[in-house]
């Protein structure tokens, strides 16, 4: 469990070297700081620490499985695979260890309230799910195109006493259900805690996502010290704004033997508008709060993206991605929609594993990868979701 | 001398308050915001907030970003609107100073050097970034310093007094006061805390006091006339563009800056 690491990034302005900071309006600094201070305690306190420890083993049902995929292995033909089952957490995703570990900084600043943005609805879920537990009031901002793709997750969030709202601005996707998000939290900033779900937003929310995650890399350390009696040889990660990346990764930076591998969505081509390969594609720019990779027209108009997973389909990412990027410490790159899908056949046929499509994305790049190395060596994938909610929508693709 | 400044120096000499409307570049198109600028001068803007569009707008309103959406759906492009500011601002008889609301995206895209330069080339007089906080803003500063371009900066009620001090220390031109918690839309009164904030800001900076957000209705602006030394209408315009085109406008901010004098 999350022991503190030693941090060399952010600075205490939020930097990843030059990316990250806070580009918002003022009216939020005064919640922002409040944040700040609150984590900045609460990371330090045993206490706190303690009992998101409890909740993560005795609620989500940590520490989740390292697991040997034996027949995804004979499939590659090289490296042998391990999956990081994220996918087997209470929700069925990592999303929720952020969303408790926000939720108890919730209680710990005496806020009385609850807002998240969704896209895929995982992180819906999470904040819903963490909401329900700590008896908060609570409301997901989703963009009406993804409350359409991923209806299950919409009526988890309702069943639980959430309330939805559909996001009609803009592309009605992730992004657009970010800035409504914001805008709500600067109305009611005083008495509302927003959890933002990946490891984007303004300082401190990419390092705080990136601490809650990082139990997924602490995980795999260990686990593969005692499993393999040795490190993996290559860890990847699937990238939309990137927290199962980010909290899976966080723990190897120093372990320079350790490749780590970041997938984006590839969408439907290279083409501008139809794809969310972000750091592939994008450049330096400010977007939700955050300088980071983003991608943009010429006058920095956010761009329209695409990609069949709503998890994924983001403009921007977060700000240490970039750093890492710009360090050459992670290399990134895409897989498409249409390889996905085969991926996210391959693992269900291959090990009864219905994945998400994020990960599917993941899958099809570790399989890559493997294939190209000796049998001897390790590649392990963060699992970050199971497919269920990605069912009804890969049954239209693959039937229409 | 900036025209920000001979403003407030005149409108102080007359003992006047500065009426400041909104306008959205490029709604509906840029030709006719920039034929905007005169009328809305003509009718009673003492400073015009000039609205540069941009896709995300996290600190607006619904009225505000449906506005930028309709630009952007109508293909605005930065550098038509600063040819067209130009053809405004070059007129010698146009005197009104034209502040660009800008999101520090677009003004990281085109380079921050680039930008302001490229902005005091046009005849604008000053930026307000509403996302650019004191803490991110020294560089940025700067540089406008150094073309004698005022960066106007957000003062808003959850502001510690500890921040206002360094806000007001890195504005220029007039302080922006936001009235109310929250994005920028109409509200049905401006909350009483106010009166009191704008009170301890003027012991902190000599600079002008410009109240915006939620303000919409001549009684805001006739509340406001006693403790402010400007006033701010945005959404409440952009919603008389929407339902009764420019002239509604003008009407609009004929009335409204009747109710400042």
């Amino acid at each position: 469990m999350p022991t503190v690491l030693t941090q060399t990034v952010p600075d205490a302005r939020g930097r990843f070297g030059p990316y990250g900071g806070r580009y918002v309006p003022e009216t939020l600094m005064f919640a922002i700081e409040q944040l700040t201070d609150a984590y900045e305690s609460a990371k330090h306190d045993p206490a706190f620490q303690a009992e998101f420890t409890r909740l993560l083993n005795e609620y989500v049902g940590r520490p989740s499985r390292l697991y040997f995929a034996e027949r995804l292995t004979k499939e590659a033909g090289g490296a042998r695979i391990f999956l990081k089952r994220e996918d087997l957490n209470h929700t069925g995703a990592h999303k929720i260890n952020n969303a408790i570990g926000q939720a108890l900084l919730t209680k710990r600043m005496g806020k009385k309230r609850i807002i998240a943005e969704t896209g895929a609805g995982q992180h819906g879920v999470a904040s819903a799910t963490a909401a329900a537990l700590l008896g908060y009031p609570c409301c997901v901002y989703m963009g009406s195109e993804d409350v359409r793709r991923q209806e299950l997750n919409v009526f988890k969030m309702r069943a639980m006493g959430t309330e939805v709202i559909p996001v009609e601005s803009g592309s009605k996707t992730l992004r657009d259900a970010v800035n409504e998000a914001m805008r709500e939290w600067m109305a009611t900033v005083e008495t509302t805690h927003y959890i933002i779900g990946s490891v984007i937003g303004p300082h401190p929310f990419p390092m705080m996502v990136r601490d809650f995650q990082a139990v997924i890399g602490e995980e795999t350390k260990q686990q593969s010290l005692e499993q393999i009696g040795r490190l993996p040889d290559v860890v990847v990660a699937c990238v939309g704004g990137g927290s199962n990346a980010a909290g899976m990764f966080y723990p190897f930076v120093n372990d320079k033997s350790v490749e780590l591998v970041g997938v984006e969505a590839g969408g439907r081509n290279n083409k501008y508008g139809e794809h969310a390969a972000t750091i592939s594609q994008g450049k330096p720019g400010v977007l939700h709060g955050t300088f980071s990779y983003v991608l943009q027209d010429d006058d920095g108009q956010t761009a329209p993206v695409h990609s069949i997973s709503a998890g994924l389909d983001y403009p921007g990412v977060g700000p240490e991605h970039s750093y890492w990027k710009d360090q050459g410490r992670v290399r990134y790159t895409s897989v498409n929609d249409a390889e996905s899908l085969e991926g996210f056949r391959v693992c269900c046929r291959m090990e009864g594993i219905i994945p998400a499509l994020e990960t599917a994305h993941g899958i099809v790049e570790t399989m890559r990868i493997a294939a190209a190395r000796k049998k001897t060596d390790v590649v392990v994938l963060c699992f970050s979701g199971r497919g269920d909610k990605d069912c009804a929508e890969v049954a239209r693709l693959v039937q229409g | 001398m900036n025209l920000v400044d001979t403003l407030f120096t005149r409108l102080r000499a007359e003992g006047r308050k500065a009426f400041m409307p909104f306008l959205t570049a490029g709604d509906p198109d840029v030709g006719t915001t920039a034929r905007l600028f005169s009328q809305v001068a003509a009718a009673g803007a003492d400073l015009i907030e000039l609205g540069f569009p941009f896709s995300d707008p996290i600190a607006d309103g619904p009225v505000i970003q449906a506005s930028y959406t309709r630009a952007l759906n109508n293909g605005f492009k930065i550098a038509n609107l600063f040819a067209a500011i130009r053809s405004v601002t070059s007129l010698p008889n146009f005197t009104t100073p034209i502040v660009g609301m800008v999101s520090y995206s677009l003004i990281h895209r085109r380079g921050a050097e680039a930008f302001v330069s490229t902005a005091k080339d046009s005849g604008l007089s000053g930026l307000i970034v509403p996302d650019l906080v004191a803490d991110e803003a020294d560089h940025f500063a700067a540089l406008c310093r150094k073309s004698d371009m005022k960066l106007i900066l957000l003062v808003t009620p959850t502001t510690t007094p500890e921040r206002a001090a360094k806000i007001v220390k890195l504005c220029s031109g007039f302080v922006y006061c936001v009235s109310v918690v929250g994005i920028t839309g109409e509200r049905d009164k401006l909350p009483a805390e106010l009166t009191q904030q704008l009170a301890r800001l003027r012991t902190m900076s000599d600079l002008p006091l410009c109240v915006g957000f939620g303000v919409s209705r001549p009684e805001h602006v006739r509340h406001l006339k006693d403790i402010a030394d400007g006033v701010i209408v945005g959404s409440a315009l952009i919603k008389k563009l929407e339902q009764g085109g420019t002239q509604a406008v003008i009407d609009s901010v004929r009335e409204l800056s009747a109710a400042l004098r």
